[in-house]
């Protein structure tokens, strides 16, 4: 499917996703709670065949939180990026989408370690580098450790 | 009188036993520590932890300009550095839209593939080792000093090169680079059937690997198994068939898909990738047309506002590079998508059901370098 | 007193008249339990270190490696710098640990190993006990190492070295009935239990070359059980070092680990010196039938040369084995030995009985 189809499709789905402009990939941000039923969709149907999550990350962009998931399709080789975000900087999370495509699992875990955004349903959501008990998330942008990061 | 406590009556057959499988510990090449819940000597479920060695690079880029961290991409995962390295110059040319000179494209998809066999040598070695045969890393070794000493002479270093730079390299090769990987893809044709002579076809270690850790093709996809423990269970996610970069339009080779999804397959896969990249060098290396080695670029380089993705295919698989940049000559956020990191993911759901020693062998088929990992 | 390398046995004669003329009888059979036991306590020493050195030199010849090469001339050296280093090496306390039998493990596998070298014939004469029921006698001692593997692991209070033990045990248990059966075997084609009469029984032929097929097949079956027997590649899985780190020696240091380090490679040294004894003639020379002029020159070699180097020509072939095969897995281990070897040695066995009921063999 080419992108012109494939944005059709999308806001079909989910008629308030909003379009971004980007050059490389159909970006569209979608609403968090919105986000696992479109995943599933995604997956599930067969002309969109989502199947392969290539990457899961976060993004601290100071005025909200962003969760990207960069998506393939095996079968039908067309790219998808979605994006959720989140203002609620202390208690913001994003429904896991681990149940559709495993490999999230450990993703989440680790942007739930570093940039600390919860993912609501996720069955094991403990910090996955840092040890427990660690304070604050170091990818977020106020993250201030005097001791550990030498500021040039 | 002393009060009776009921004991409750514990099922000797469902009581499970915990052994730490590192940080300090063999067969896990690196820090990794694998919490494993044994039934007798069978695997009933695993918990990896990570964070060893946990450097922040991710953290690290947002300080750095975009050619001081490719040398933080050296140290992901080391044994596949130039191909780390390709990743961002590509992101960087590709945001620049720096029109690269052929003969770079040429040298760096030869180099790529280099590393690549000496990645796959070191598998080889490795595995060999968790297989308990102990000579298989001699060998391997032997072979991967040629290529190293190939990397010294025209790139001054052995492991962590950082030779690309944005926009080219940071010199040209060396006078005698094409008759020295010619040499050597003789020599290795040769040696390379030792190493089907000495593991390969040896019957213990056919014996031990079929039919063990099954990754189905469904489930590799779903767990992002890239690389050749991907194709092993036939998901085509070979970045250099599927997007390619470099030369390697230009290159004939096949991208060898198996079927299985076993530990043996898996091993099949690197001993033919490996026959695959000398095809790729053989084809390429009397043709680097003459030319620049680099590209004219601005000294201070700021990616425009946006995001970017590149993706490579590394020795363990995809590595895929996010930049999000404000413009600035930092990137704002970075992200190493790295083969590791998800292939690690699977390594449960694979060796549920294993005896302890196949557990070592899948670990060892999966190919996980730690600092890739941790990042 | 005629002393003759070729035969030990006036020499032996010899020192026991002398001690009994100028000795009371009980400090007699003293004084020769004590010379017996110094003499086998340096030969197990030396041969110890000896065969890690001829391990270390082989395997780094099998891997293109040069080896030990720096402390004496081609590093010979090097394992007595190795046992002085694991001397002076501190004995790791271990908490929690079952002091009595952690200790005592590294002792027992010892003793089993140097009790069975005293039944081994090394020439004419050279020879601590010749029991008439020799083979049974080293098959007994010989698996009594077990029991200090599986305290050493249980003792240590690690699950790597539990899990070592208990592989180990299973294995060494198992493999005891092929190393027994396939002796049987031969038992069977010499008509006796006595070492010294299975040697002379070899005077005119290698009892691998007078059993036909049957023997060879004993010997074969005989060299990939006692290579499990030992513990050692491609049968190593108590100690399996990829997954269990060290197995059942993990928490053992210094003078500890060299006691199993040592018994090791005895055991090795015991089970070759065996095959080489019941299958390869022990200290008989090499003849061939009809070739007077070549079986005189090979008369010359003394009997103990030969039987060092025959026992060497199986430790090399074992070390050949270590060195080339990946290891086994526990359950493929245990099929191998049940499945295979054991029904195999089993029809053996009846083969040769009937070879010599008919009286077929030479």
């Amino acid at each position: 499917m080419d992108n012109a189809a494939l944005k059709e499709r999308i806001l079909g789905l989910v008629p308030d996703a909003e379009f971004q402009e980007n050059k490389q990939f159909l970006t569209f941000i979608i609403p968090p709670a919105k986000m696992h039923d479109l995943a599933l969709s995604l997956k599930a149907e067969a002309d969109l065949a989502f199947d392969f999550l290539f990457c899961l990350t976060a993004v601290d962009m100071v005025k909200f939180l962003e969760v990207v998931y960069h998506l393939e399709s095996t079968t039908h080789k067309h790219q998808l990026v979605l994006k959720a975000r989140t203002e609620d900087r202390v208690s913001g999370a994003v429904d896991t989408v681990c149940d559709i495509w495993k490999t999230a699992e450990l993703h989440e875990r680790e942007a739930y370690d570093l940039m600390g955004i919860r993912f609501n349903n996720h069955p094991d959501l403990r910090r996955f580098f840092l040890e427990e008990g660690w304070v604050g998330h170091p990818l977020r942008k106020d993250y201030v450790d005097e001791v550990n990061i030498v500021e040039l | 009188m002393k009060e009776v406590i009921n004991l409750p009556v514990k099922n000797v057959e469902e009581e499970e036993y915990h052994i730490n499988m590192g940080p300090q510990h063999p067969s896990t090449h690196g820090v990794l520590r694998l919490v494993v819940s044994l039934q007798g000597e069978i695997v009933k479920s695993l918990k990896p932890h990570c964070g060893y060695i946990h450097r922040g690079i991710e953290k690290m880029c947002e300080k750095d300009t975009y050619p001081q961290i490719i040398h933080l991409t050296d140290r992901m995962d080391y044994l596949s550095a130039h191909i780390n390295n390709h990743a961002v110059c590509l992101l960087v040319e590709n945001a620049l839209e720096v029109d690269v000179p052929e003969r770079v494209k040429y040298i760096r998809t030869i180099v790529d593939e280099l590393n690549r066999i000496a990645s796959h040598q070191l598998w080889w070695c490795s595995f060999g080792m968790d297989m308990g045969g102990l000579t298989c890393y001699f060998y391997g070794l032997r072979d991967r000093e040629k290529i190293l000493d190939i990397f010294e002479e025209s790139f001054g270093s052995r492991l962590l090169h950082s030779y690309y730079t944005p926009g080219g390299l940071m010199m040209d090769i060396h006078p005698n680079f094409q008759k020295n990987v010619k040499d050597f893809l003789k020599y290795f044709r040769r040696k390379i059937k030792d190493y089907d002579n000495i593991l390969t076809g040896n019957i213990i270690m056919q014996e031990r690997t079929k039919g063990v850790g099954i990754l189905s093709k469904e489930d590799a996809i779903s767990y992002g198994v890239t690389g050749p423990s991907g194709r092993a269970s036939g998901f085509a996610c070979d970045v250099r068939k599927h997007h390619p970069y470099g030369v390697y339009d230009k290159a004939d080779f096949k991208e060898i898909l198996g079927t299985e999804g076993d530990t043996f397959t898996r091993y099949m896969m690197r001993m033919h990738e490996m026959r695959e990249s000398m095809k790729i060098i053989e084809q390429l290396i009397d043709n680097i047309p003459a030319g620049d080695y680099t590209a004219k670029m601005k000294a201070v380089l700021k990616l425009p506002a946006g995001e970017y993705y590149q993706r490579v295919e590394a020795a363990r698989g995809e590595l895929g590079v996010y930049c999000v940049s404000d413009g600035n000559k930092t990137p704002y956020r970075m992200k190493f998508r790295s083969p590791n990191f998800s292939n690690l993911s699977a390594l449960d759901h694979m060796s549920r059901g294993v005896k302890i020693a196949d557990l070592v062998a899948i670990g060892g088929s999966l190919d996980y370098v730690i600092p890739d990992i941790d990042r | 007193m005629n002393f003759s390398i070729y035969d030990f046995t006036s020499f032996n004669q010899w020192i026991d008249k002398f001690l009994y003329d100028n000795l009371p009888a009980f400090w007699a059979v003293a004084v020769e339990m004590v010379i017996i036991g110094v003499a086998i306590l340096l030969f197990y020493a030396l041969v110890g270190l000896f065969l890690v050195y001829a391990e270390r030199k082989v395997c780094a010849f099998m891997q293109n490696r040069v080896g030990p090469n720096r402390v004496g001339p081609y590093g010979f050296f090097q394992t007595i710098a190795d046992f002085i280093k694991l001397m002076l090496k501190e004995l790791v306390h271990i908490k929690n640990a079952d002091q009595l039998l952690f200790n005592l493990a590294p002792f027992i596998v010892i003793i089993a190993s140097f009790m069975a070298i005293a039944a081994i014939p090394f020439a004419k004469g050279l020879h601590a006990i010749d029991f008439d029921i020799g083979v049974l006698y080293v098959i007994a001692v010989s698996s009594l190492g077990v029991v200090g593997i599986l305290l050493a692991g249980w003792s240590s209070n690690n699950k790597y070295s539990l899990i070592g033990a208990m592989r180990s045990g299973a294995q060494i248990v198992s493999y005891e009935l092929s190393v027994g059966l396939s002796l049987i075997t031969i038992v069977i084609l010499a008509g006796t239990m006595q070492f010294s009469e299975i040697v002379e029984g070899q005077r005119n032929g290698w009892f691998l070359f007078k059993g036909h097929i049957p023997a060879f097949i004993a010997f074969i079956i005989f060299l990939i059980s006692s290579t499990a027997e030992t513990n050692r590649g491609p049968f190593d899985l108590a100690e399996a070092e990829s997954e269990l780190t060290a197995g059942f020696h993990t928490e053992y240091s210094g003078i500890k680990f060299a006691f199993f380090f040592l018994a090791e490679y005895m055991n090795m040294f015991i089970v070759a010196s065996i095959a080489a004894t019941v299958f390869l003639g022990g200290w008989m020379p090499f003849h061939v039938g009809g070739w007077a002029g070549f079986n005189h020159i090979m008369d010359y070699i003394p009997p103990f040369v030969w039987y060092i180097g025959k026992t060497f020509f199986v430790i090399w072939i074992m070390m050949w084995f270590k060195w080339t095969f990946p290891r086994l897995r526990i359950d493929q281990l245990l099929t191998l030995e049940w499945k295979y070897l054991l029904p195999i040695n089993l029809v053996n066995i009846l083969i040769m009985a009937f070879i010599v009921l008919m009286g077929w063999h030479f």
